[in-house]
């Protein structure tokens, strides 16, 4: 039952001791901090705004890059061989790693809680959408985890992986700003997977269970595509 | 203990194995044996559970590798073929976690972390990353990871590759320890190796069985040829060919060369298990050839192993 933690563990251990975890979690905090800050004082406003609109299309690169070595690494050395002969199942062995992946997306985001707190010493901040944001920042970096552990688990090739993972994350950030590509019928469909549109509705503090449903599903539905995409491989 | 039924794995169109059905006891040490491709290694794989059968069925004990792979996930120890371990990790961080995996209690750990690192002589390299050791070093990680939870069932592929004499001679030295009270099931293509250590040795060829007993009963195995070489000197080869035909047991004759020094080289072949020799020496005796030379060649289980995957190539 808790077989998945010593995986997790592990996943977690590797990511902090190699310098992996350091390199992506400064890239991501000088490429928000660089983005969010050149504007934020021009605009003179008390709010995250800015940030968490930069926030999905950061996370669309930056948390493949994360999840890239997960399987395709294994796959390409040979370790996923043990790995399957220990006595973990799929499951075991798929939630751990997505966690760690998440956990990390986590530790990510942490620093950047220096924001909010400098900002409403300088300024009155509303805290609301704050949290709303950072809630919404969680599930949506849940989400992409899950989709950048599923591209890890298609090839041996960790550049591959985070390109897939990488191109399906971009898709669902921006095809709710293609709309107008699409016929009338299907837009609120199209709409509605956009994963960006899910973010912002959170971002604004509305916790809504449409989000939520479609949040926890595709982290559901790309968990369950990694596990048969192992099954594939037996 | 091991009871395997029909095992039969395909890549694709490719049969690797075919049909296997094999009784494995407790406490045996079985050596597989078989040519480079023969599916030594895919059977392996499917003992283990991390390959799917593609028909077929291996039971451990009461379990089912279906039904309950986790159950004899817990009772084997593995070590594949090139043991391929997680390279950033030190030894210690990667054996403590497969402690912890293959569910070694706590207060357990230590001791059975050093037990091992004794047994296979981990203990100068505990503090170094796996991708660093040689290939000796890391092929002792890899037993002491199949042996961490004391397992009933010891699969190992290939465990003396790459290591150097001493080293074999230990692990041989440690498989015979464990297979006194464990099943040990390895594959090799060292054939002394698998007569030094094994109790029963198997040998599959194309996926398929072809001999399957202890070294003893596979040189009894009754198609064996016994091949005769003789060299005679002042002997005609037409005459050499019906005098020695023309002894009962020996079912034809071959001439081989004949040298300038005038030596004609033969050899004869029987299929009977009766020892011929002594009835071609007092044959020969009678005529006026001399032996240069007279032996029966003798059946290793190297000649077993070439004719058996050779006879079905």
């Amino acid at each position: 039952m808790w077989q998945f933690t010593h995986i997790l563990k592990k996943e977690l251990k590797d990511y902090f001791i190699s310098p992996i975890a350091y390199i992506v979690i400064s890239i991501f905090l000088i490429i928000t901090g660089w983005f969010f800050f050149s504007t934020f004082f021009l605009y003179d406003q008390a709010n995250m705004r800015g940030f968490f609109s930069l926030l999905p299309i950061i996370f669309a690169f930056v948390i493949p890059a994360i999840t890239m070595r997960l399987f395709a690494e294994e796959l390409n050395i040979g370790s996923y061989e043990i790995l399957l002969t220990m006595p973990v199942t799929f499951s075991d062995i798929i939630i751990g790693k997505f966690a760690a992946g998440f956990i990390m997306t986590g530790a990510m985001l942490l620093p950047t809680l220096a924001y909010p707190i400098s900002i409403a010493f300088i300024g009155d901040l509303d805290w609301g959408p704050v949290i709303g944001g950072y809630l919404g920042a969680l599930l949506l970096g849940g989400t992409f985890s899950a989709i950048g552990v599923f591209a890890s688990a298609l090839t041996h090739n960790q550049i591959i992986a985070f390109i897939l993972g990488a191109a399906i994350c971009f898709v669902l950030t921006l095809i709710d700003k293609m709309l107008f590509f699409f016929p009338e019928s299907i837009l609120n469909i199209i709409e509605y997977l956009g994963a960006d549109f899910h973010f912002r509705n959170v971002a604004r503090g509305i916790i809504d269970s449409r989000d939520m449903i479609y949040f926890i599903s595709v982290i559901f539905i790309s968990l369950y595509s990694t596990y048969l995409a192992l099954l594939r491989k037996e | 203990m091991i009871h395997v039924e029909n095992l039969t794995k395909y890549y694709d169109s490719f049969c690797a194995v075919d049909q296997i059905n094999i009784e494995i006891n407790k406490g045996e040490i079985l050596g597989l044996l078989g040519p480079n491709g023969a599916g030594k290694t895919t059977t392996l794989k499917m003992l283990t559970g991390y390959f799917k059968p593609s028909a077929g069925t291996i039971q451990v004990n009461d379990y089912n590798i279906e039904d309950n792979p986790l159950e004899i996930k817990q009772m084997i120890g593995y070590l594949p073929e090139s043991s391929p371990f997680y390279k950033d990790m030190l030894v210690y961080d990667y054996l403590e976690y497969v402690s912890k995996i293959k569910g070694i209690k706590p207060s357990d750990r230590h001791p059975r972390l050093r037990y091992l690192a004794d047994l296979c002589g981990l203990n100068h390299i505990m503090h170094k990353a796996i991708g660093e050791l040689s290939k000796g070093l890391n092929q002792r990680v890899g037993l002491a990871h199949a042996m961490m939870n004391d397992p009933e069932i010891l699969i190992l592929d290939e465990p003396t590759q790459g290591l150097d004499p001493n080293q074999i001679v230990e692990i041989r030295h440690i498989i015979k320890k464990i297979g006194q009270e464990k099943t040990v099931i390895f594959s090799t293509h060292i054939l002394s190796e698998a007569e030094a250590t094994c109790d029963r040795i198997v040998i599959i060829n194309r996926g398929k069985i072809v001999a399957d007993g202890n070294t003893a009963e596979l040189k009894q195995s009754t198609d064996q040829k016994t091949i005769i070489q003789l060299s005679l000197l002042n002997a005609e080869t037409e005459s050499v060919q019906n005098t020695l035909t023309a002894i009962e047991g020996i079912d034809r004759v071959e001439s081989i060369s004949r040298t300038d020094d005038g030596v004609l080289k033969v050899k004869a072949y029987s299929s009977s298990t009766e020892d011929l020799r002594e009835k071609i020496y007092r044959t020969i005796k009678a005529t006026d050839w001399v032996i240069i030379e007279f032996l029966q060649e003798a059946k290793t289980l190297e000649t077993i192993f070439r004719d058996l995957t050779r006879q079905i190539n």
